[in-house]
């Protein structure tokens, strides 16, 4: 899935040639690594460069969206052995954009990881990348190839004193590992189970030495910030909200697929260019962060302006920038039920009320879903949720709590009819054309 | 033939221990149990599986526990610790799949397979299982087939190429 479409490209500049343009020369004569080069050739000191990203308020794109200057202005300047670690553990469900980002641009996040590196002093640097993705591991692995050959990773890079090299880990299938402690435990080669914070990462990471943790998509931003300066990207987009984003659209749309767009583009405008609604059906809700942030209903959606600011406003999270488009097809109970599944089977088990209280969420939408609702199943389900967040080592439990609120806050009628009645408030026929699988093929009976 | 049969050593072979080597160089020397994660995907590709003796064997060459070994094995999905069959199909059914297909594309390879999750054809041959998001939505239907090959977009049509392409 290549880009589709764009606003204002810096990011996805690479990608339209499809996978014919990743490779370190394809990279080079788009003006890559000539930052590096400019940082290392004017001895740019690591103030100036965090200073840098500071002004540009490029926040994380990873999901909670810190600011990524400030972030990196807490590593210890003192401590001999630092990391900086790459968060391509992509599974919050509906995200696909940092597999694209190193499918079609490698080289934008591994220089934005040697920038990284020689702003907080690290000597060495990992990418976690996503089980799943074994074929998009190895392109990464031949980019480090490359960028090791020409002399930007290794000893005294570039003739300067600066040293770095970089490694990819291949993670095998647990989404607690995009979580950035459980990330690093698993790169110790244990199971991927978060850690309490503090300490932060910043303080002890990876085998306990001070690690700076960000997305691939904060990393690919980082040359093109130091290209056009902090306060030119910060100007791409809005206030506090700085610079373009990539948008995942997957659902209901005539055409899934990543959009970058300056922050702030309002949501009808994502929307109209993904395609549209798919059959001209009428849009119904949108989860416009990844799977862990509430959902919102149509109306309040088409209001929202794509940043951390409006979306907030409106009730819900930016989060990892996949935007999940539901219409009129869904049945709200089932598409709760499946999420539930998934933060149940997912939990790591550490903390009670995580363990527990998922388990508990996923039974009891389960049972409404099938039939077998209680009229006092919705209290239930808000009391374990309110059992659940904040109470946990990690924000998994919190993700898991979200769409159970948010669902039963703005379709609450949906869930009572279930409950009433037994069955779906929308006829199994309608959910069955929703998907489009069937009108593909003649072979349609089957299932 | 059944990767099974493969099984019957432990040991890893020559060649499965250097490309291990390769991963052991890429962490500080003192950390080689950070190359347990790839060990036990190389010694499961070269075996089918992951028989506990195998899993000891990834351990002992990593000078590690073989109970740490085995904690790792079976705390990610992707690791079998069970024989499968010798194409093992993963179907995305998460919510943005499902929008596009995911549960209808695993309805219908459990309708031409004959087999539900988690249980493999009685000729060895396909074992299905419930994948969850792959970070690739927007090509939804998506499957993965043993793990390492990713297919997009699979609709009817596609499917039966890929069920007719494995032999
Ligand atoms: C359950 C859970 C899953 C997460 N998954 C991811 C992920 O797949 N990718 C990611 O970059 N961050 C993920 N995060 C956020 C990371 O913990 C961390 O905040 C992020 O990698 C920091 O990078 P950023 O500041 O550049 O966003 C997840 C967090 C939680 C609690
Ligand atoms: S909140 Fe859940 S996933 Fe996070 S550490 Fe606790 S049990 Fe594990
Ligand atoms: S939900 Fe199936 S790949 Fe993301």
């Amino acid at each position: 899935m290549a880009l589709i479409d764009t606003i204002n490209p810096l990011l996805t500049t690479g990608w339209s040639k499809g996978d014919a343009g990743w490779s370190l020369k394809d990279y080079e004569s788009r003006g890559g690594y000539a930052q590096l080069k400019r940082i290392l050739a004017s001895k740019m000191s690591q103030d100036d460069v965090i200073a840098e990203v500071k002004k540009s308020a490029l926040r994380g794109r990873g999901g909670a969206g810190f600011p990524a200057g400030l972030k990196w202005s807490f590593m210890p300047k003192a401590a001999a052995e630092k990391y900086v670690v790459c968060n391509t553990d992509e599974g919050e469900p509906g995200t696909f954009k940092d597999r694209d980002l190193l499918r079609y641009d490698p080289h934008s996040t591994i220089e934005g990881m040697i920038i990284a590196a020689y702003a907080v002093g690290a000597k060495r640097g990992y990418n976690y990348i996503h089980g799943e993705i074994f074929d998009i591991y190895q392109r990464f692995e031949e980019a480090l190839d490359q960028a090791r050959a020409a002399g930007y990773l290794g000893e005294r890079i570039l003739g300067s004193d600066f040293s770095f090299d970089l490694f990819a880990h291949h993670g095998w299938g647990a989404y607690i590992c995009g979580e950035e402690t459980g990330l690093l435990e698993s790169i110790e080669g244990k199971k991927g189970q978060p850690r309490y914070k503090p300490p932060f990462p910043a303080n002890f990471g990876l085998y306990g030495k001070p690690t700076t943790i960000n997305n691939t998509e904060t990393f690919a931003a980082i040359p093109f910030i130091m290209g056009m300066g902090g306060e030119a990207y910060l100007n791409l987009g809005k206030p506090n909200n700085g610079g373009t984003k990539l948008f995942s659209v997957s659902g209901h749309v005539n055409r899934p697929g990543n959009y970058e767009v300056p922050m702030g583009t309002p949501f009808a405008k994502l929307l109209e260019m993904a395609g549209g609604m798919r059959g001209g059906r009428k849009l119904k809700a949108v989860i416009p962060g990844g799977s862990s942030a509430p959902v919102l209903p149509a109306d309040v959606m088409m209001e929202c302006t794509m940043d951390y600011d409006s979306i907030a406003k409106a009730g819900s999270m930016l989060g990892s920038g996949a935007v999940i488009v539901m219409d009129e097809t869904v049945c709200m109970v089932k598409a709760l039920e499946r999420l539930s599944y998934f933060y149940f089977e997912e939990s790591c088990g550490q903390c009670t009320p995580c363990r527990e209280g998922s388990g508990w969420l996923y039974r009891v939408v389960h049972r409404i879903e099938h039939g077998q609702g209680r009229p006092e199943d919705l209290d239930l389900l808000n009391r374990v949720t309110d059992n659940m967040m904040g109470k946990t080592i990690c924000a998994l439990a919190d993700a898991a709590a979200f769409p159970v609120r948010s669902f039963i806050k703005h379709f609450k009628s949906e869930f009572e009819y279930h409950i009433e009645h037994k069955k779906c408030l929308v006829s199994p026929e309608v959910q069955r054309a929703g998907s489009g699988f069937f009108r593909a093929s003649s072979a349609a009976g089957a299932a | 033939m059944n990767k099974q049969n493969d099984m019957l050593s432990p040991e890893l072979s020559p060649e499965a221990l250097r490309k291990i080597d390769r991963e052991v160089a890429k962490y500080p020397a003192d950390q080689k149990q950070s190359a347990v994660m790839a060990a036990l995907v190389i010694a499961q590709d070269e075996k089918g599986w992951l028989p506990k003796e195998t899993i000891a064997a990834v351990a002992s060459y990593l000078g590690m526990p073989p109970i740490a070994a085995y904690e790792v094995a079976s705390f990610y999905n992707m690791y079998d610790l069970h024989p499968v069959g010798k194409y093992k199909l993963t179907v995305c059914t998460n919510l943005p799949c499902a929008l596009s297909g995911g549960v209808h594309a695993a309805d219908y390879v459990k309708e031409k397979l004959g087999i539900d999750f988690n249980e493999t054809t009685p000729d060895g041959k396909f074992t299905l299982k419930e994948g969850e998001c792959m970070g690739a939505c927007g090509d939804a239907p998506v499957m993965l087939v043993n793990n390492k090959r990713m297919c997009s977009f699979m609709l009817p049509e596609a499917i039966d190429k890929l069920l007719a392409e494995c032999n």
